[in-house]
């Protein structure tokens, strides 16, 4: 088990390596005059040149690159070009926003599709066809839009939750709930309707195995079996889907910050991307690289956990 | 923004994918009310959106500050925007860039997918190692962040990042064509025709594309889908090109009004759930016209399916073969014209049929007969463990004379385990794989027994003990995948005699074992019963089985019992012309284990004359 997650480590390195080394090629040798984009149209080539100076992009491309990386590493992103902010503050400062909205989305959705799942794989009938409307309901109406109508409607027409601004966890719990609680709602909707297949799906394999009739024939009751045997027989594949899921959430989650008005990485992020500030867009990309692999890794983790045949070697 | 990932189709699973037949699938769709519906919705976008030029006149573009949020009617049928341009105008020429990228996104992800995916699948070694290496790289970057920096490098254009994003999904189609592939090139056809000389081009033109074909298109469908809300997304942001008219951009101006004039989400909002919606539909729907098509009922439904018929028509003549083994008075288990039926797509099938049957304390019962005569099923039957589907009937089903049939679930649960034990066949997928077999063994106890964590534990023990394992404590904290089968079979044996079982039914308790390992088994299932003065039914289509350890034998052939009677008598003596095929083809060494025509089912059932 030790081995095989530092394997899974190392791999996790090495894609987070690969990653931002194209990213960092592609923002610096696709031929966009960065500084002048910085400094603006009306600027004179003087300026342009001098700018060009100061950023460092007159050096060669791998001495740039060699610059970034060996920063990286220490965990200095640089500083934005248009804020003058280090990248790696902002980071730390606006990730905890989009972490909020993320994760409260990814537990709504984990809980309402292990319920719906597992419900309609018992029950079938009525259920499944509820379903499959809601399947159907989260791939065509995408989290953003989600997001807008949610926001027009509870929060601009009833006025029962704020439509938007952020409040800190540590300002205020409740605050910080209610200004959460619509963002992770209309994120939740389209990983609600894949995860719920997919348990829906994976319990009635499971309900199908020989062992569930062999506990059945011992006595337990179907309580228990559905609980505590199939659930767990079920929960792998389950996990992976959620947890690609959770990667599509922090990509719903750039749009879905803007709806509602979060000073999260995503807006960060949008607006970085239309600058061209590439230090700040290289930092928001590793730390979407970050989360992909920390999440991966995790999810190792609780496969082990989970089967015995990866844990026991 | 997720990027869901299309299952490979039913052409990839097994290996035995049957040809999706080519003429039949539009048809088979066009039956389909939701897919022609799916279908007349996307025409009509698509139209509306080529021939907006026609349908409006006004600019998607121009604004005029005095038609500034005009209402619908007059000029403006759906009113005008918060800077006056006309909504239906942007609406129907937002459509062609949504089309236009949606197009873009899924013809790059073809293009780039598809040829690698033939070729890898195809040709495997390296090239497809190197390509699957790539594709699961482009697959693990998160969608958002390559679209991100490839925007902040190329400056907002939405065809490039349409583009893009055809890039990110192509790993998806390249595992699927790849699946597919692989899954038919191993083929009979496939081989044959390489072997006849057919070109590798003309194989996959021929062989391979046809089986490629249809789950790739279902794909694209999803893939459209997902680009016309991911476009709408970048739009919204204002990542995409400047001064176009898109569904997302209208989006922006709604959200830019949303406390003044909330009404702007509806017209976008409507066409990018109803498109998505409907290209989501319409590749169930091609799923499911392809299932259809693809999957046959399965051979063992359709053979069970001709035989009620004939059998009924017997059954007016001759009566049922009754098992007058033993008085009812004195039985353990009564099963009186057991009848358990399955829904079938020409009605049902019947699979047990007027079965009887009943057994003493300390009797050894065998049920025999060649698989698929109905042994197993009144094995579950008694157990109450037919699949939810199945319909069992019954004149009586009574142990040590409590109706079964009337019992609440937990009044069974209380029997099951605890009295009525069952012995599975398969031992290594009748366990479950995720708790160690000592969990395994100690919860029933537990519940049946109601006795102490510590006490299970040494219950368990002693009897992995006593059915012949030589380190019950290594077995008692491992999973079922670190033991072997004979091992787990003896598990399974522990597990239904935990708790001193009056009656123990095995469905073919050796069968999945070596030979050396059966007769270990079999020896330990007598003894047990010798010592705990069990009932047993024993289904077996073994007679040497039944020789062995049987006092009587049922016979059973498609559904009902031919011929019941002591074991010696039965083996000495047999009565029904199936009865003595069995055993002429066990005499020959061949397990019986395929249908023997020759003996029609109708032939009258023998008696036990006691």
């Amino acid at each position: 088990m030790v081995t095989f997650l530092v394997r899974r480590v190392l791999a996790g390195l090495v894609l987070l390596y690969v990653l931002a080394t194209a990213a960092f090629a592609m923002m610096s040798l696709t031929g966009t005059d960065a500084a002048r984009n910085v400094i603006g149209t009306m600027a004179t080539q003087e300026q342009v040149t001098a700018k060009t100076r100061e950023l460092g992009l007159d050096r060669p491309w791998l001495t740039q690159y060699g610059d970034w990386l060996s920063h990286a590493v220490r965990g200095d992103f640089g500083t934005s070009w248009f804020t003058g902010e280090p990248v790696t503050d902002t980071l730390l400062v606006k990730a905890p926003v989009s972490l909020s909205i993320v994760v409260a989305g990814l537990l709504l959705a984990t809980v309402l599709s292990v319920a719906l799942g597992v419900a309609a794989a018992v029950r079938r009938g009525s259920l499944d066809r509820l379903l499959q409307l809601t399947a159907i309901v989260g791939y065509a109406v995408p989290s953003f839009l989600m997001a807008l109508l949610l926001s027009a409607t509870v929060a601009v027409q009833l006025g029962w939750l704020p439509a938007t601004g952020y409040v800190p966890f540590t300002t205020s719990a409740s605050g910080w709930l209610q200004s959460i609680t619509l963002p992770a709602i209309s994120l939740s909707v389209g990983a609600i309707a894949a995860t719920a297949q997919q348990i829906r799906g994976s319990v009635i394999d499971v309900l199908r195995q020989d062992f569930v009739r062999t506990l059945r024939s011992r006595g337990l009751s179907e309580r228990r079996v559905l609980f505590r045997h199939v659930l767990r027989n079920a929960a792998p594949p389950a996990l992976t889907v959620l947890s690609l899921q959770f990667i599509g959430l922090v990509g719903g989650a750039v749009v879905t910050e803007k709806v509602f008005g979060l000073p999260g990485v995503g807006s960060t992020a949008a607006e970085a991307t239309v600058n061209g500030d590439t230090p700040l867009v290289m930092g928001v990309a590793v730390y979407l690289v970050f989360i992909v692999v920390v999440v991966n890794l995790l999810v190792d983790v609780a496969y082990g956990w989970l089967n015995p045949k990866v844990r026991v070697r | 923004m997720t990027v869901p990932e299309t299952n490979p189709g039913p052409a990839a699973p097994g290996g035995a994918a049957p040809l999706p037949r080519r003429s039949s699938l539009p048809r088979r769709l066009l039956r389909n009310p939701m897919a022609v519906v799916c279908l007349a919705v996307l025409a009509l976008v698509v139209l509306a959106s080529v021939c907006a030029p026609l349908l409006t006149s006004a600019s998607p573009t121009r604004s005029s500050l005095n038609d500034a949020f005009a209402p619908m009617g007059g000029s403006h049928p759906l009113g005008a925007d918060s800077v006056g341009r006309d909504i239906l105008a942007r609406l129907l020429y937002g459509g062609r860039v949504s089309l236009l990228g949606g197009a873009i996104a899924v013809a790059v992800a073809l293009l780039i997918g598809v040829p690698s995916g033939l070729l890898a699948g195809y040709y495997r070694g390296r090239l497809d190692a190197v390509a699957s290496w790539v594709a699961s790289l482009v697959m693990a970057a998160p969608a958002i962040m390559v679209l991100l920096v490839a925007i902040a490098a190329i400056g907002p254009n939405t065809n490039a990042a349409m583009a893009v994003l055809g890039v990110i999904l192509a790993p998806g189609v390249f595992r699927l064509v790849r699946a597919s592939v692989t899954s038919v090139r191993e083929e009979l056809y496939v081989d044959a025709a390489r072997v006849s000389g057919l070109g590798d081009a003309r194989i996959v033109r021929r062989h391979i594309l046809p089986v490629v074909q249809a789950p790739t298109i279902i794909q694209s469908a999803q893939m459209f889908g997902v680009a016309v809300v991911i476009q709408a997304g970048i739009e919204f942001l204002g990542l995409g090109s400047a001064g176009q008219a898109t569904w997302g951009a209208m989006l922006n101006d709604a959200f830019a009004n949303l406390y003044t004039a909330p009404g702007l989400l509806v017209a976008p909002g409507l066409a990018i759930v109803v498109s998505v919606a409907a290209l989501g539909l319409l590749a169930n729907a091609l799923r499911d016209a392809l299932l259809e098509s693809g999957y046959a009922v399965p051979g063992a439904r359709a053979r069970r399916e001709k035989a009620p018929k004939a059998r009924k028509a017997a059954r007016a003549s001759t009566d049922p073969a009754a098992d007058t083994g033993a008085d009812d008075g004195d039985a353990l288990l009564t099963v009186r014209n057991l009848k358990v039926t399955y829904p079938s797509p020409g009605g049902e099938s019947t699979v047990v049929d007027g079965v009887s049957l009943s057994v003493r304390r300390g009797e050894v019962v065998g049920l025999v007969g060649e698989s698929g005569s109905g042994k197993s099923q009144t094995a579950f039957s008694v157990l109450g463990l037919l699949p939810p589907e199945a319909r069992c009937e019954a004149d009586r089903i009574s142990f040590d004379g409590r109706d079964l049939r009337r019992l609440d679930r937990r009044s069974l649960n209380s029997l099951r385990g605890r009295r009525i034990a069952y012995v599975p066949q398969e031992p290594m997928s009748n366990l479950d794989p995720s708790f160690r077999i000592g969990t395994q063994l100690a919860d029933p106890v537990r519940l049946h027994l109601g006795i102490s964590a510590k006490e299970a534990r040494e219950r368990a023990l002693a009897l992995l003990e006593r059915v012949g394992i030589a380190e019950p404590e290594r077995v008692h904290d491992s999973y079922p995948h670190q033991i072997s089968g004979g091992m787990a079979q003896r598990v399974l044996i522990a597990g239904a005699v935990s708790c001193d079982p009056d009656l123990l039914i095995a469905d073919e308790p050796t069968t999945a074992l070596d030979v050396t390992v059966q007769a270990e088994v079999l020896d330990l299932l007598r003894e047990l019963q010798q010592e705990r003065q069990m009932g047993l039914v024993l289904v077996t289509h073994n007679f040497g089985v039944v020789a062995d350890i049987c006092d009587r034998v049922l016979v059973m052939q498609t559904g009902r019992v031919v011929e019941s009677a002591p074991v010696r008598r039965l083996f000495t003596d047999p009565q029904h012309p199936y009865t003595r095929m069995l055993l002429a083809s066990t005499l020959e060494d061949a397990p019986p284990r395929t249908p023997l025509p020759d003996i029609p089912p109708t032939a009258a059932p023998v008696q036990e004359k006691v």
